[in-house]
């Protein structure tokens, strides 16, 4: 352990000399520190936006109350930068004793020994896997729970009630034929053929890609992953089935369409797409909607089982963290996974209670059940490199839309490049 | 036709033309504009003038925001980036265009080489050495890679070797030293140039955001940018709320260029050159 | 190339007060040159050399180990058919936009520098574009750019043409994408027209009026050849600008990815997304070094074709 921190600091050393030009002068992490009347400094590095800074302030402001001995100090970064600041600090010899990231990054983050195994005593597995969701187990690797997730996210049906309620329709499509009846009912076109309103948002970036891979494949049947998460199947027959199905909703059935509106959101702001499958962080976006929506469990596929896609933004600690920066750390934590911490983080936010305990006070929200409801059977996905992962799908979907090739080409060769992706990180790891 | 109603044709012509093109330029501008006074709900009309034109999303933008602050920060950055280009670049491009001396093309390819290289992969580099000097989270810190740069050198030096020599012989002779000739001899000739470099430098450096959000660390020191980008959040940006952002930016630019671009047409007529 | 004056040469070497004239200007020149030329070699060159280092290692920003790989990130780079891809989207993007932002740039400059009147406001007109924020304008663009409702595409509709996809077609998305930046470039090129135009002496043209030449003869052998230094610029400004092309396909193409089917996709968002998506900082660094030395190669080849071309 200590001989690897001194190769870090030896390789920032000699790359910031090179830099300056001159010679090396060590340079020591700054952040946390103890100093003698026993007070603690921690670090911790956040993505943000308004709401979540908000209630991340008065957090720390409580946090530090119930622990005068305990100083947490934040950095905030944007969240399409988060990753360029987090690797330019740690380059640099900086770094957090507590970091708040996105689960689907944990693989590299664990490869590149950044972080460090939560402490059994504090987290034992058995109790976090009895308290907490299934879906957390994405946050373990290699037997062990890196990261807890104060909340969490699922994917479901939002639907505008207001369209509905004009078109006749009393309820959102519980089945994928409904859905398709559904949307076809929803969707308007002028006398030239120009799309006013689409019933069904189909987009293959934004949530599309995880709606395919974790829910419709897996609900004709096929899975995404196999069981060891090294091969891709989704291009299996069944995969194959979800994926015609679910592109025909813009190639046969028209029912919505690749960048109408620019994107789901700002169509389903605006009324113009009466269905969108999306996640529970969005419902603080449409706080200030101007009609009635309402989120319902995603529609069922030929197996009739129910699945949703689960994710989320987790707490983990870091390898600086030692000695008493590291039991100030375990606090911190163990306060942010609080139940009622938890329930005022819905509140405030609108993301989901990580623990059943808090989320079935939220069971009657009409506005949080569809996403509610799909804590219990959500997956979460293993991602070696989200970004591509996701690309190898909208590429194969655009490769049916414009790029002329037929379902089967175009999902091999999609499954193809997240073949690789997971060849290559699984290489990597031996 | 004579020559005065061949030329009020063809001033006409003119006209037209260039009307014309500037409502094709000016029509996207005009709808963020329009835009930032539309509710979140509305954006999507083509409309120029908004139906129910509200001013909430300057008021959350001050709400949450500090958003003077940011100004400020933006003022100085900018401001302060755009003097020391002015003067190094012009003092470097003069150097390259008028002076002979060995190595002088090796300097000047070596400098250009270095806009050659995309920031991506510049920033970090740079935070590894703005970290061990201690400068990060500071204006140094935000501005200091833009200080000189390789397309003002370049711009520079482009214009001072249009310079006749006799002109700046004729200072030699009223015995002015070399500074002196390049500061009250070379610098008021290339007057439109310097406006320009000046006015692109400042917009630069307005709009530039990746390396500050790098560079920055607390709220109290975003530029403008940096404060917008907070408005964009997974997958979806507030686009009411990053247009009334975009138009409040685009203002003080705006005057900057409405008083400057008078000096890119009136520095031929103070110059020696007629 | 560099006529160092031949007195210099000849003369036995001065004591120090004794220097001749252009000893005396070549130690100002250094002298004066000494703060920027170190400027350039910390900040840009140095870190420059650090690509260049981690182009032959494996890292992934977060591990304190960088591997040295040798050549393997650059082998892995020609067959990777994005990169490849990238590579030639990104020459799209300078052949088409660099000579019509040149020729568009050009024109207005020309119409405005005719006109008594409002040249000011024309000016300023012409430059907003350019001041906008680049999130902003793509935004607009993506609006307009619609297939359905969009502008472009009622426009079109009036002159009963159908509707084009224009983003979300693999074949018309780069042409789009260049149009925004032409479109928001051209009050940049125009301003530097404009300075080049005004550096013009004006006794050239009273004395092309006094001989009666036509307007394109004026054009032909006074404006243009004059303007040449700033057509170079501009050509070799204008390449490098075009050839790291970034931000407006972020924000243009759906998802910033560069697609339908990355066919919008240039080196530069190639990069970024390998370093700060991928965090395959090595093998984004050998991608920057391939577009350094393809930059470097145009800069000098197009230096030495277009200067030659007008000497006079």
């Amino acid at each position: 352990m200590a001989k690897r921190v001194a190769a870090g600091i030896m390789a920032v050393a000699v790359m910031s000399g090179v830099l300056a030009g001159c010679g090396s002068k060590t340079t020591t992490p700054s952040g946390g520190s103890t100093n003698a009347g026993g007070k603690v400094t921690i670090e911790y590095w956040q993505y943000s936006y308004t709401s979540k800074t908000d209630l991340m302030k008065q957090l720390i402001t409580e946090f530090q109350d119930k622990n005068p001995d305990i100083t947490v100090k934040t950095a905030d970064f944007p969240y399409e930068q988060y990753n360029e600041k987090v690797a330019a600090a740690v380059s640099a010899g900086k770094g957090p004793d507590v970091i708040n990231l996105y689960y689907g990054w944990l693989p590299k983050y664990v490869d590149s020994g950044f972080l460090q195994p939560l402490p059994e005593d504090a987290f034992p597995p058995a109790t976090i896997e009895k308290e907490f969701f299934p879906l957390v187990k994405a946050a373990k690797m290699d037997g062990k729970y890196y990261v807890l997730p104060t909340a969490v996210r699922t994917l479901a049906l939002l639907y505008n009630k207001d369209l509905f309620k004009a078109a006749g329709i009393a309820e959102p499509p519980k089945t994928w034929d409904e859905l398709v009846a559904t949307s076809k009912a929803l969707t308007k076109r002028d006398a030239s053929g120009k799309l006013e309103q689409v019933g069904f948002y189909f987009n293959a970036g934004g949530q599309g890609h995880n709606w395919f891979r974790e829910v419709l494949v897996r609900q004709t049947g096929g899975q995404p992953l196999s069981a060891d998460n090294k091969q891709v199947l989704w291009n299996s027959p069944q995969g194959l089935q979800a994926f015609q199905w679910w592109v025909d909703l813009q190639k046969v059935h028209k029912v919505g369409e690749i960048g109408f509106m620019t994107d789901d959101v700002t169509a389903f702001k605006a009324g113009k797409a009466a269905m969108d499958v999306d996640g529970s962080f969005r419902l603080g976006n449409l706080l200030d909607a101007k009609f009635d929506f309402a989120s319902a469990p995603l529609p069922l596929g030929p197996n009739g089982q129910p699945y949703t896609m689960a994710s989320f933004w987790a707490n983990g600690l870091t390898k600086k963290a030692t000695g008493a920066q590291k039991d100030a750390s375990v606090k911190f934590m163990k306060f942010l996974t609080q139940p009622d911490v938890m329930e005022r983080w819905t509140k405030a936010i609108g993301e989901l209670p990580a623990r059943p305990e808090v989320a079935a006070k939220f069971k009657d929200d009409p506005k949080l059940k569809g996403f509610i409801d799909g804590l219990a059977y959500a997956n979460a996905t293993f991602f070696t490199d989200e970004t591509k992962d996701r690309d190898a799908i909208t590429n194969a979907v655009d490769s049916v839309l414009v790029g002329g090739k037929d379902y089967k080409t175009a999902l091999d060769e999609g499954q193809k490049s997240a073949q690789a992706l997971f060849d290559d990180y699984w290489t990597k790891r031996k | 036709m004579t020559y005065s109603q061949r030329r009020t044709l063809g001033q006409t012509a003119t006209y037209i033309l260039l009307v014309l093109g500037a409502v094709l330029t000016v029509f996207p501008f005009l709808w963020m504009i329009a835009t930032a006074f539309k509710p979140s709900t509305d954006i999507y009309s083509l409309a120029l003038i908004p139906k129910a034109p509200t001013l909430a999303n300057f008021a959350k933008l001050f709400d949450h925001a500090p958003f003077a602050t940011w100004f400020m920060n933006s003022v100085v950055v900018a401001g302060l980036t755009t003097v020391s280009v002015a003067f190094f670049d012009s003092l470097v491009g003069y150097i390259l265009a008028k002076v002979e001396f060995k190595g002088r093309n090796i300097i000047f390819f070596a400098i250009l080489s270095s806009i050659m290289i995309p920031t991506e992969m510049l920033i970090i580099p740079w935070y590894v050495g703005a970290t061990k000097v201690g400068i990060t989270d500071t204006y140094l810190g935000i501005m200091f890679p833009g200080l000189m740069t390789a397309f003002g050198v370049f711009l520079m030096r482009q214009f001072m070797e249009a310079i006749p020599n006799d002109l700046l012989d004729a200072g030699r002779i009223d015995g002015l030293g070399e500074f002196g000739i390049w500061w009250r001899v070379a610098m008021p000739n290339v007057r439109p140039a310097l406006a320009a470099l000046g006015i692109l430098t400042f917009l630069g450096s307005w709009n530039a955001f990746l390396w500050p959000v790098i560079a920055i660390d607390s709220p109290a020191m975003w530029t403008l940018p940096v404060g917008l980008s907070y408005f964009s959040y997974e997958n979806f940006n507030q686009y009411e709320l990053v247009m009334a952002g975009a138009t409040m930016a685009v203002i003080p630019v705006l005057v900057i260029f409405a008083i400057f671009q008078k000096q890119i047409i009136k520095g031929i007529t103070l110059t020696g050159i007629k | 190339m560099a006529t160092v004056p031949q007195p210099v040469r000849g003369a036995p070497r001065p004591t120090r007060p004794g220097l001749t004239l252009a000893q005396k200007r070549t130690l100002w020149a250094w002298g004066a040159l000494a703060v920027p030329l170190l400027f350039f070699l910390v900040v840009r060159i140095l870190p420059t050399l650090v690509a260049l280092n981690m182009s032959f290692r494996q890292w992934d920003m977060l591990s304190p180990d960088k591997p040295w790989v040798g050549m393997a990130n650059y082998q892995k780079l020609f067959k990777d058919p994005v990169f490849v891809r990238s590579l030639t989207n990104t020459f799209l993007y300078v052949v088409v936009g660099v000579p019509v932002q040149l020729i568009l740039g050009l024109g207005v400059a020309l119409l405005i520098q005719r006109v008594n009147r409002f040249a000011g406001l024309f000016r300023t007109l012409y430059f907003i574009p350019y001041i906008t924020s680049a999130v902003a304008v793509a935004w607009v663009w993506r609006w307009m750019l619609q297939e359905h409702g969009g502008i472009f595409n009622e426009l079109l509709h009036l002159v009963g043409i159908a509707p084009q996809k224009f983003l979300g077609s693999p074949t018309q998305a780069l042409y789009s994408i260049v149009a925004a930046i032409v479109w928001q470039g051209l009050g940049f090129q125009m301003v530097i027209f404009l300075a080049g135009l005004e550096a013009i002496p004006t006794m050239f043209y009273e004395a092309a009026q006094l001989d009666g030449a036509s307007p394109w003869q004026v054009f032909r052998h006074i404006t243009l050849p004059l303007l040449n230094p700033t057509i170079v610029f501009s050509a070799i400004i204008g390449t490098i600008r075009y050839l790291q092309v970034f931000t407006e396909v972020l924000s243009m193409s759906n998802q910033g990815q560069g697609g339908p089917l990355n066919s919008t996709k240039t080196l530069v968002l190639f990069i970024y997304q390998e370093a700060f998506k991928s965090s395959k900082y090595g093998y984004a660094a050998a991608a920057t070094v391939v577009l350094f030395l393809i930059i470097l190669v145009l800069t000098v080849v197009q230096n030495k074709l277009i200067t030659r071309k007008y000497e006079y």
